[in-house]
């Protein structure tokens, strides 16, 4: 039997970028909140030896335990899923802060044409243009309603960029609080090459400090130090915006907060119509606890906030077959893969250095920022060139038709290490009706819950993207003066072995339309009125861009309904 | 930032590192690794005075104790030094996997987590499976490269009459590559799942931090202009010529007691 604790105001389960914003929000409102994380706890402490490619970027410390926890994958319902019983497509954060602790910090809001694709692409270009199988969705929120939210992530992180954006990018109510990164060799030229081009090129919005900053909650931080340990790496010196150094600090100064780690939640405990609280256990003595509240949050990313419902039986499981339900639709990714490599022989560049977030992009090809009539894929990518440091584990710079081990193999990768500058796309994802999450029918977690299992393949309309983006970033590459550019226009099958992103989106998706959307514009779940969920899990498609400057206004918006709901109850929509 | 400091750019970031720390991260949870910039800056700072010659071999009376099996038998050994070397060979730009110890790494990371997939979900059933799919086997790394490294010796004998070790360098190359293209048909040793594994073993050995046992002296690094892990380039990220820079190891930054 599970120990009954007291109740409280507000629980949240999983103590990433999510529940770090809504445990702050909450508890400097004066509410009592209580944070479920089923990692460990962590700082910048953690970090002394931190510069450690095989520990942290190849053997994957910071992330997820897969032994405990995996997920099932195919790329089609014809064939059985099986585990992702090693790291490779993506990788999902595990401890205080999550994912948040070692994402790379590239800033951006998505364009307004996102949160209103589907009437947007009509009006547009007709019904006729969105493929049969496409379950293209309103977010039912706009860029608009979403911008002030926008504003209180940036000036919580401290975001570093222009002054201003290009038109066609953003247009926003209040600049980023810092001035942009500095710029490297690589990011002057490929400024200098779309700029020819007669394109818009910009500084990607960082979330590694540009100076050092005192946020409007007295936090401060110091200045990224270009370490070149960034992405999967935590950062010792608290310049990368995290959870730990931003917004938990701040929720715990209230006193209103009890962050409970190593608790692992397992059910939602509900009567169909409201929950009553969670259950979860303690890792490492295996002690169940049911802790009752008033209002559970759930901020565990996709698979967690997905799993959960349907573990608990809450909400209306996807069916594919009938197109009905809505627990589980819309599964997105990101589409990678269109690049181009610029290989200079009389040059070379610093590539051990760098942040990650630190690069130069366009958006002239992303969302509807150009005509898409004569074209056979909808939205675009955002277009980049990143200089994040690279570290030798992981980058083996070779020209097409090296081979892959032996002299010429070593002799190719020796020589390109610093002489390679790639351009590559960030495509968007569209949602397909064969595209979901649902229980694996067979594979357990350690506790013996069913696993979460993706049904997921690239669609012509990637094929497509990729193809066309492919040539425009050889366009800019071939501008950059390199001796010779080897573009990749190709992607083929979805394989989970390669990492690509882990921007995985979908499942618990928003609208206005409660049959096929989970939760209301509050992230408010249209089948029970206590439970907020968000997350990535929230995007009805993907768009060009990492995530999470979508996730984070996001949170602020939940801690703000939910702040509603314990005034007024009910729904808020 | 004053003028004077740009020659020492390791120094003055870290002071600046350490006058902001403080403030920001709250003083408390940041004192390990103010300790650590500390200890490290003060090596860096004797370095500069008594500047080392890098390609200096070290004395062969240096003994590393730590040159010592943990999981392969003697054969594994001598095979895994072998394989590793034709994968990345001693060349006119630097040395092999040999003489970087990767042979020495990949036998302590099969006697680690590592070897055994802790952090990996091993739990059955295991069915055949779509190369989108990924690993699919029950063959833990340690068992999948101690088979191998067998099969290995296996095969050169029955193709050379001579175990891997001593047959010339290009049949040595043929093996690997029938392995790598899962030619190979031997006690059910997934031939090409084993190459893939020997080689990224080799890459990691070659790259990793030194203190994993390979990329001895940090030499890995040096053959790529890699300078392993500094601190800081806030003072040299925008200079538009290539910086060499003498590489840091983790034991740099380490403070001893
Ligand atoms: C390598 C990498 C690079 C990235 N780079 C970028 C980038 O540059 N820009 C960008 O926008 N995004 C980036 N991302 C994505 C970004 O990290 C995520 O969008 C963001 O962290 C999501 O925040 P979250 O709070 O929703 O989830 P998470 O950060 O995943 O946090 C969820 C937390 O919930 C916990 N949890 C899960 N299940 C349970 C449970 N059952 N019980 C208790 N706790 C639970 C987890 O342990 C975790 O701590 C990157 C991600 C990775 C992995
Ligand atoms: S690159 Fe900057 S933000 Fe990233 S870990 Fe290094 S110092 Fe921190």
């Amino acid at each position: 039997m599970a120990n009954k604790l007291p109740k409280v105001n507000v629980v949240i389960v999983g103590m990433g970028w999510v529940g770090g914003i809504i445990a702050a929000e909450l508890t400097k409102a004066g509410h009592n909140v209580v944070g479920l994380e089923r990692g460990k706890s962590r700082g910048t402490q953690d970090y002394y030896h931190v510069h450690d490619e095989l520990r942290y970027a190849t053997r994957y410390e910071l992330m997820q335990d897969l032994s405990k926890e995996t997920i099932t994958f195919r790329n089609t319902e014809k064939i059985r899923a099986l585990p992702m019983r090693t790291y490779g497509s993506f990788l999902m954060g595990d401890g205080l802060g999550g994912a948040g602790v070692h994402w790379n910090g590239q800033y951006y809001r998505f364009l307004p044409y996102d949160f209103e694709i589907y009437t947007k692409t009509v009006e547009r270009y007709g019904k006729s243009k969105i493929p049969e199988g496409m379950t293209l969705r309103d977010w039912g929120i706009t860029y608009g309603e979403l911008e002030p939210y926008f504003v209180k992530y940036e000036q919580m992180a401290g975001i570093s960029g222009d002054k201003e954006l290009p038109e066609h990018v953003s247009q926003m109510s209040k600049p980023f609080p810092t001035g942009p990164m500095k710029q490297t060799p690589g990011m002057k030229l490929f400024t200098e090459s779309a700029k020819k081009l007669g394109y818009h090129p910009y500084n990607i919005p960082s979330a590694n400090l540009s100076e050092a900053y005192t946020n409007p909650d007295g936090i401060e931080r110091a200045a990224c130090q270009y370490c070149g340990y960034c992405e999967r790496f935590g950062c010792e010196y608290g310049s990368k915006a995290d959870p730990v150094v931003t917004v938990l600090p701040v929720a715990l100064q209230t006193g209103k907060f009890e962050l409970r780690t190593f608790s692992n939640v397992t059910e939602i405990i509900h009567d169909g119509k409201k929950a009553t609280g969670i259950k979860y256990v303690n890792v490492p003595t295996g002690e169940e606890y049911m802790q009752p509240a008033d209002v559970v949050i759930l901020a565990g990313y996709v698979f967690t906030n997905v799993r959960l419902l349907l573990v608990s039986k809450l909400g209306q499981p996807y069916d594919p077959k009938s197109d009905t339900g809505s627990v589980g639709r819309n599964y997105a990714y990101q589409v990678n893969g269109a690049s181009t490599a610029a290989f200079y022989e009389d040059r070379e560049f610093n590539m051990a250095m760098g942040a990650g977030a630190l690069g130069s992009c366009i958006d002239d090809f992303n969302g509807d920022n150009f005509d898409h009539s004569s074209l056979n894929f909808l939205h675009g990518a955002n277009i980049r060139f990143t200089q994040a440091g690279l570290r030798p584990i992981q980058y083996q710079p070779t020209p097409a038709g090296t081979p892959k081990w032996g002299k010429s193999f070593k002799q190719a990768t020796l020589h390109n290490a610093n002489r390679v500058l790639s351009i590559a796309g960030q495509g968007a994802c569209m949602p397909y009706r064969h595209h979901y999450l649902d229980l694996d029918p067979e594979y357990k977690d350690a506790l013996g819950i069913p696993l979460i299992r993706m049904t997921f393949d690239f669609e012509q309309q990637d094929i497509e993207l990729v193809k066309f983006i492919a040539r425009k970033t050889k366009e800019i590459a071939d501008g950059m003066g390199a001796t010779t550019t080897q573009m990749n226009d190709v992607i083929k099958q979805y394989n989970i072995v390669p990492y690509q992103s882990t921007h995985n989106t979908g499942g618990t998706i928003m609208g206005s339309d409660p049959k096929t959307s989970v939760v209301n514009n509050y992230l408010q779940m249209w089948d029970a009125d206590n439970v907020f969920i968000c997350g990535a899990s929230n995007f009805p498609h993907n768009g060009g861009y990492n995530p999470t400057g979508v996730v984070g206004a996001l949170a602020y918006r939940t801690a703000e309904g939910v702040g509603k709901y314990l005034q007024k109850g009910g729904s808020l929509v | 930032m004053a003028k004077d400091q740009s020659q020492k750019p390791q120094d003055e970031s870290r002071r600046r590192f350490l006058k902001y720390s403080g403030t920001a991260i709250g003083g408390v949870v940041v004192g390990g690794v103010i300790g650590g910039i500390i200890g490290s800056s003060l090596k860096k700072t004797d370095k500069e005075e008594k500047p080392a010659n890098p390609e200096t071999p070290a004395p062969s009376s240096d003994r590393d104790y730590n040159q010592a099996l943990m999981f392969f038998t003697q054969d594994q050994f001598l095979i895994t030094e072998a394989a590793s070397e034709r994968i990345y060979p001693m060349d006119e730009l630097g040395p092999g996997a040999k003489e970087l110890g990767v042979a020495f790494f990949i036998d302590h990371q099969m006697a680690s987590a590592y070897g055994i997939n802790s952090r990996d979900y091993m739990s059955p059933p295991f069915y055949p499976s779509e190369v989108s799919q990924g690993y699919q086997l029950s063959f833990k790394r340690k068992e999948l490269l101690a088979l191998g490294l067998d099969a290995l010796n296996e095969y050169s004998t029955d193709t050379y009459n001579k175990p891997f070790t001593k047959i010339a360098p290009e049949e040595q190359d043929a093996v690997l590559t029938a392995f790598e293209k899962n030619e190979v048909k031997l006690k059910g040793v997934p031939a090409a799942a084993f190459f893939n594994l020997l080689h990224n073993l080799t890459i990691e050995g070659v790259y990793s931090d030194p203190l994993y046992g390979g990329n001895k002296n940090m030499a890995g690094w040096k053959m790529r202009n890699y300078p392993g892990n500094q601190m800081s380039y806030y003072d040299v990220i925008e200079k538009e010529e290539f910086i060499k820079m003498e590489p840091l190891s983790l034991h740099d930054h380490l403070e001893l007691g």
